[in-house]
């Protein structure tokens, strides 16, 4: 309401975006869509993954940017006009530290120090940057207390999720995104975990997605999983929850090892929460243990450790976890992955 | 405690008019230095916290003036090897729509100055993306209590000749952002004051154990001339200097107000000792030590020194402020412009002027005290031996040394910017003076001749054999008298300077601006084709004006690009000094101000490199002007050549001179209708001239006052020690009575003696005044302000003050003698005391 008043006021100076609506069969194509897509509200690059080090030491990594498109718009000639805003988190997950060693950034995109390509995946802000330079991926930054730089190999295909690609994340038409994503990246690299540089090989998944309208007006948050199986293929599940903590809509796709791939309705995934653990920094509670059922398989998450808590009011505006877990069936490992649950704070606003 | 309290019991109870009087004298010093130490700090401490907040987490800033710099040089910095993190920022002092008033608009890029000032999100971390919505501001929460303006209103501010309205989007937390400040996005910044690709300021966090001052100097080579790098600190000294002279100024006028309740201490204890010689003789015969008297008339004194300082802290405090809230830190000087300071209670300083005032108190009973102690009980217990205080201090030497000291310490500079040797010179002076008065009123009375008038011989008589408290009440006229005068001629001095320069720059008919308040207006290169082709204007010249800064430490430079004729050179600037003939080969000129001269060192045929454009050019000094507005200095360059320099064809200001038969109602009239012509201020030089002047009479409305209360006080003194003196001696009355004088010939006598002291010591007052006077003109104001000026004397006010102070002595003299002499003479001479 405020916002109306507010661009009621200066009308005449401001231009209201309309953002482009996600459409059922447009496809994807690449490298094209590999890039940045501006004119939509907003976008991200979500990489996860394993790792381990000389030691066998096991690391859960995050490295996302994420790409906003501001509502507003003016003809304002400055080439520092924020018309794009690039938010990225690091997040480093080992148990020997017991929580996530994080950091983030913000910048608008403007004069090179921060900027996303059209033509392939390439977004950098100041000195953190992912890059896709041939098959491979590329990612280096240096946050607070670690630093990172890894190149993880892509040898399969992207994953369309959803109808090729068009991924539904509610009730009505358009409330969805375009979504693609790459698991089974080989990472290798290195760790600096503030007492020099490690080499660490794991890995990865990236998820790429970007849409105008990723959330009903009735959801407050979502969970998600990204799951590496022991037996070669991959499992992506989520829902989102409206504000009572309902699934408001569901979704997912499993690849088998053979390559083939089976798209979930709405009704076919389940998140069931089997064990909560309480932030004593934000007083929040998460459900970092679920149990997650996808057609007539299911899995129990276990998260690597309990506190994956991220606080990026500082970037993006929200608390939430992000961690690596893994997944058993019949008590015995059956694969590895990370598991976001949002909106456990304050309803999420995109 | 109870010693004590008998001791200042029986002072009270007899002498309650002349104790209140000495405490008041306390009081009003340590009131007045306090009251200005406060408001100097809070003043300064906001403006320091102003400085800091907007810092915020920063190690080194970046700046560029006025102009700034092109925002390519911030994608350098944030790149360079180093520099964690950068924050751009583009701010000015702009002017506000209606009024004079202006607001700080700080631009900044809020995604990376959250990181530089956490504060300014920390209560609202989405205030971060409102803020990048186009047009809109956040004002600081001292900028909507001034304005008082709030969220969805609109800021109305002048860029060019245009007004911009920006959309108040909501008030910062008072902790969030210190001073008077409407924060917006850089790129509306950019766009609104018509800068795009410009900044002015980028704040560096440099990346955890780079050492700073490698850094500065690395991050130096990479700037354009007039860019700087300094320090937070560096940037909060330049502000401190802003004002740091004034301050000083005011300091010592607080002291000198304190010294004079010294003086006020040491009349009123002087004639105590001397009217309690037979008592202190007593206690002397019952057994007490002679240390022990001194500690008696100490220990009074250090009692009004306590009372008084207490006073004067309650008093300094309810001043300060009151002061703050009429007048401003500034005391209405303008130096401190959007700082809001709150007042606090330092108790260092408390104690220190608490201190300060007992110190002086019991300082000025000292020589009383000594006085008392060497008196020998048995000589004191005889009537008539009063007349020993000044006996010892009658000799020409340390009087003259004193001048002579006064008068070399007046021949040194500045000591960091301030006048600290000029002030030294004015208390030798003063205090050498003084003790010059005894042996001078001997040799100046030696030489009047006695007549046959009885009282007048009487008078001089008693003067001439009994010197002693004559002589107090003659150093207390001196005293104030003496900065009376030199205040007064200071001033006079000043105040007639600015007129003849205000006659000297204002030659022409007509003078047109732009808003001044603030720095975010201009007049377009088509509006000056535009005047200039109007038929009622015959002639007219333009200025651009903008600020440079060759000094990080320093306040920067007001830079001034005019349109020059050669004739019109001598015209527009009061050249002082020698002026430099042009050789072939010299670069270009610039002209400087004093205050340029003296801060750094130009002298005329001098070659100087100038930032202008970015790039550092060649000029050589012109020559040396006046300028009474500019304080931290101004420099003078060719329009021409300053539009080649730089591109820049915009200006600030106009000067016209009219055609004949073209009269200046008519000319407004045809500018206005001009486009854009509705925004111009226009005034006529008379009009121009009248402001300047009630501008400078605002700003030293302050340094009057004090001058007023320190001179009061003085001349307090001067009648309660001259009614002191009458009244001790009412036994010598009861005699003369009996002696078959009457009571009118004795009031003659005592009025007689009353104006002779007068005369002295406005005639030595006069002499000491003028020669502190020129201390004042030539050293002290020269150093503070840079200021040059003639000397002027008031005569007028000068005889008139000369004879108020007699006055004032004839009446004191006659009223006390008869209250004196109104008691039956039998019980005069029986009276003991």
């Amino acid at each position: 309401m405020r916002r109306r008043e507010f661009l009621a006021a200066i009308g005449a100076m401001t231009l209201e975006v309309r953002y482009p609506a996600v459409e059922p069969r447009r496809g994807l194509s690449f490298p094209r869509d590999h890039g940045a897509h501006p004119e939509y509200r907003s976008e991200w690059w979500y990489l996860t993954g394993w790792l381990h080090t000389a030691r066998s030491e096991p690391l859960g990594f995050q490295v996302t940017f994420f790409r906003a498109r501001p509502p507003f718009d003016s003809a304002n000639p400055s080439r520092q006009a924020p018309r794009q805003i690039l938010l990225a988190h690091a997040a480093l997950a080992d148990p020997v530290f017991g929580r996530l060693r994080h950091d983030q950034r913000a910048a608008r995109v403007a004069l090179g120090l921060a900027g996303a390509s059209e033509e392939t995946t390439a977004v950098w802000l100041d000195d953190w940057r992912l890059a896709l330079e041939g098959g491979r991926y590329r990612t280096r930054l240096a946050a607070r207390d670690f630093s990172l730089e890894l190149e993880l190999e892509a040898s399969d295909p992207p994953l369309e999720q959803g109808e090729a690609g068009y991924s539904r994340k509610g009730r009505r038409a358009g409330e969805a995104s375009y979504y693609y994503s790459r698991p089974r990246l080989a990472a290798r690299g290195a760790v600096d975990r503030g007492n020099g540089s490690e080499p660490v090989s794991g890995s990865a998944w990236l998820d790429h997605e970007w849409s105008s309208t990723l959330m009903a007006p009735e959801a407050a948050g979502w969970d998600w999983v990204g799951i590496e199986l022991a037996d070669g293929g991959a499992l992506m599940a989520f829902r989102m929850r409206d504000r009572q903590g309902a699934a408001h809509y569901a979704g997912g796709t499993l690849l088998g090892a053979q390559g083939h791939r089976r798209v979930f309705a709405p009704g076919e995934i389940a998140f069931e929460p089997r064990r909560r653990w309480r932030s004593p920094r934000t007083g929040v509670e998460y459900p970092v243990a679920m149990r997650v059922t996808a057609g007539s398989e299911s899995w129990e998450l276990a998260p690597l450790m309990d506190d994956q808590e991220l606080d990026a009011r500082a970037s993006t505006g929200t608390i939430y976890w992000e961690g690596a877990v893994r997944a058993l069936q019949r008590g015995r490992e059956a694969g590895r992955g990370y598991l976001e649950l949002t909106g456990y704070w304050k309803p999420v606003r995109l | 405690m109870w010693r004590l309290a008998i001791v200042l019991n029986a002072r009270f109870a007899h002498q309650w008019g002349r104790t209140a009087l000495s405490i008041a004298g306390i009081a009003l010093g340590v009131a007045l230095g306090f009251a200005v130490s406060l408001i100097n700090r809070a003043a300064v401490e906001e403006l320091g916290a102003g400085v800091r907040s907007l810092a915020g987490e920063a190690d080194l800033v970046v700046r560029g003036g006025r102009s700034g710099f092109d925002e390519a040089l911030y994608v350098q910095l944030a790149k360079f090897d180093g520099v964690a993190a950068a924050s751009p920022v583009l701010e000015a002092e702009a002017g506000l729509a209606a009024g004079e008033r202006t607001i700080r608009l700080v631009g900044i890029d809020a995604l990376r100055a959250a990181r530089m000032q956490p504060a300014l999100f920390a209560d609202d971390p989405a205030r971060r993306i409102e803020l990048l919505r186009p047009d809109v501001v956040f004002l600081s929460a001292a900028a909507s209590d001034r304005l008082a303006l709030g969220a969805g209103e609109k800021l109305r501010i002048v860029a060019g000749l245009d007004i911009v309205e920006l959309e108040i989007a909501g008030v910062l937390p008072a902790s969030a952002l210190r001073g008077a400040a409407a924060l917006t996005d850089v790129a509306t910044a950019q766009w609104r004051l018509d800068r795009i690709g410009q900044l002015n300021r980028v704040d560096l966090r440099l990346a955890p154990g780079v050492d700073r001052e490698a850094m500065r100097t690395r991050i130096a080579l990479l700037l354009p001339a007039g860019t700087l790098v300094s320090t937070v600190e560096m940037a909060e000294d330049s502000g401190a200097a802003l004002s740091r002279a004034y301050r000083v100024n005011l300091n010592v006028l607080a002291l000198v107000a304190l010294l004079t309740g010294g003086f006020l201490v040491f009349s009123a204890q002087a004639l105590e000792v001397t009217r309690r010689r037979g008592e202190h003789a007593l206690l002397r015969v019952l057994g007490l030590e002679r240390r022990g008297v001194t500690r008696l008339v100490l220990v009074e004194a250090a009692a009004i020194g306590v009372l008084g300082s207490a006073t004067g802290l309650a008093l300094g405090y309810a001043l300060a402020g009151a002061a703050l809230r009429f007048a401003g830190a500034d005391l209405g000087a303008g130096m401190f412009r959007g700082v809001a300071p709150a007042l606090s209670f330092p108790a260092g300083s408390a104690i220190a002027y608490l201190a300060a005032g007992v110190a002086i108190a019991a300082g000025g009973a000292l020589l009383p005290a000594l006085d008392a102690a060497r008196t020998a009980p048995a000589q004191a217990l005889k009537a008539g031996d009063e007349q020993r205080l000044f006996a010892r201090a009658t000799g020409l030497r340390p009087g003259a040394a004193l001048l002579a000291a006064g008068a070399v310490l007046a021949q040194f500079g500045p000591l960091d910017g301030i006048p600290l040797f000029g002030y030294l010179s004015i208390a030798c002076l003063l205090v050498g003076g003084i003790l010059l008065m005894p042996w001078l009123s001997q040799a100046a009375l030696a030489r009047l001749p006695l007549t046959a008038r009885v009282p007048y011989a009487l008078a001089l008589a008693q003067l001439r054999a009994a010197p002693g408290q004559a002589m107090v009440s003659l150093a207390a006229i001196v005293a104030s008298f003496s900065l009376m005068v030199a205040m007064a001629i200071m001033v006079a001095s000043l105040r007639s300077s600015v007129e003849q320069w205000l006659d000297a720059v204002l030659p022409a008919d007509l003078y047109v601006r732009t808003t001044h308040a603030g720095e975010t207006a201009w007049l377009e290169p088509e509006l000056e084709v535009r005047v200039k082709a109007l038929p009622q204007v015959q002639r007219a010249e333009f200025l651009r004006s903008g600020r440079i800064t060759l000094d990080a430490r320093r306040p920067p430079i007001a830079l001034m690009a005019r349109d020059l004729t050669r004739e019109g050179t001598a015209l527009v600037f009061p050249l002082v000094g020698a002026r430099h003939q042009r050789r072939r080969d010299d670069p270009p000129p610039a002209w400087v101000s004093e205050a340029v001269a003296d801060l750094y060192g130009y002298a005329p045929g001098e070659r100087i490199a100038l930032p202008v454009g970015g790039r550092n050019h060649p000029f050589v000094v012109a020559g040396v002007w006046r300028d009474y507005l500019r304080q931290h200095g101004a420099i003078v360059l060719e329009r021409a050549l300053y539009v080649e320099l730089t591109g820049d064809r915009r200006s600030n200001d106009a000067t016209l001179w009219l055609a004949p038969g073209a009269s200046v109602a008519d000319t407004m009239q045809a500018l206005r209708a001009l486009p854009g012509g509705e925004l111009l201020e226009m005034a006529a030089p008379g009009e121009i001239r009248d402001i300047s002047l009630r501008l400078f009479d605002r700003t030293f409305a302050v340094t009057y006052a004090l001058e007023a209360v320190a001179v009061l006080v003085g001349l307090f003194g001067l009648s309660s020690s001259v009614a002191a003196i009458v009244l001790s001696r009412r036994r010598e009355f009861g005699m003369l009575r009996h002696l078959g004088m009457t009571r009118a010939q004795i009031n003659s006598m005592l009025a007689a003696e009353g104006g002779l002291l007068a005369l002295l010591g406005v005639a030595a007052g006069l002499v000491l005044g003028a020669l502190i006077s020129l201390v004042l003109v030539y050293v002290v104001n020269r150093q503070s302000f840079n200021w040059g000026m003639e000397l002027h004397l008031p005569y007028g006010l000068l005889a008139g003050l000369s004879l108020l102070l007699i006055g004032l002595a004839l009446l004191t003299a006659y009223v006390s003698g008869r209250e004196a002499t109104g008691m039956a003479p039998v019980r005069a001479v029986k009276e003991d005391w």
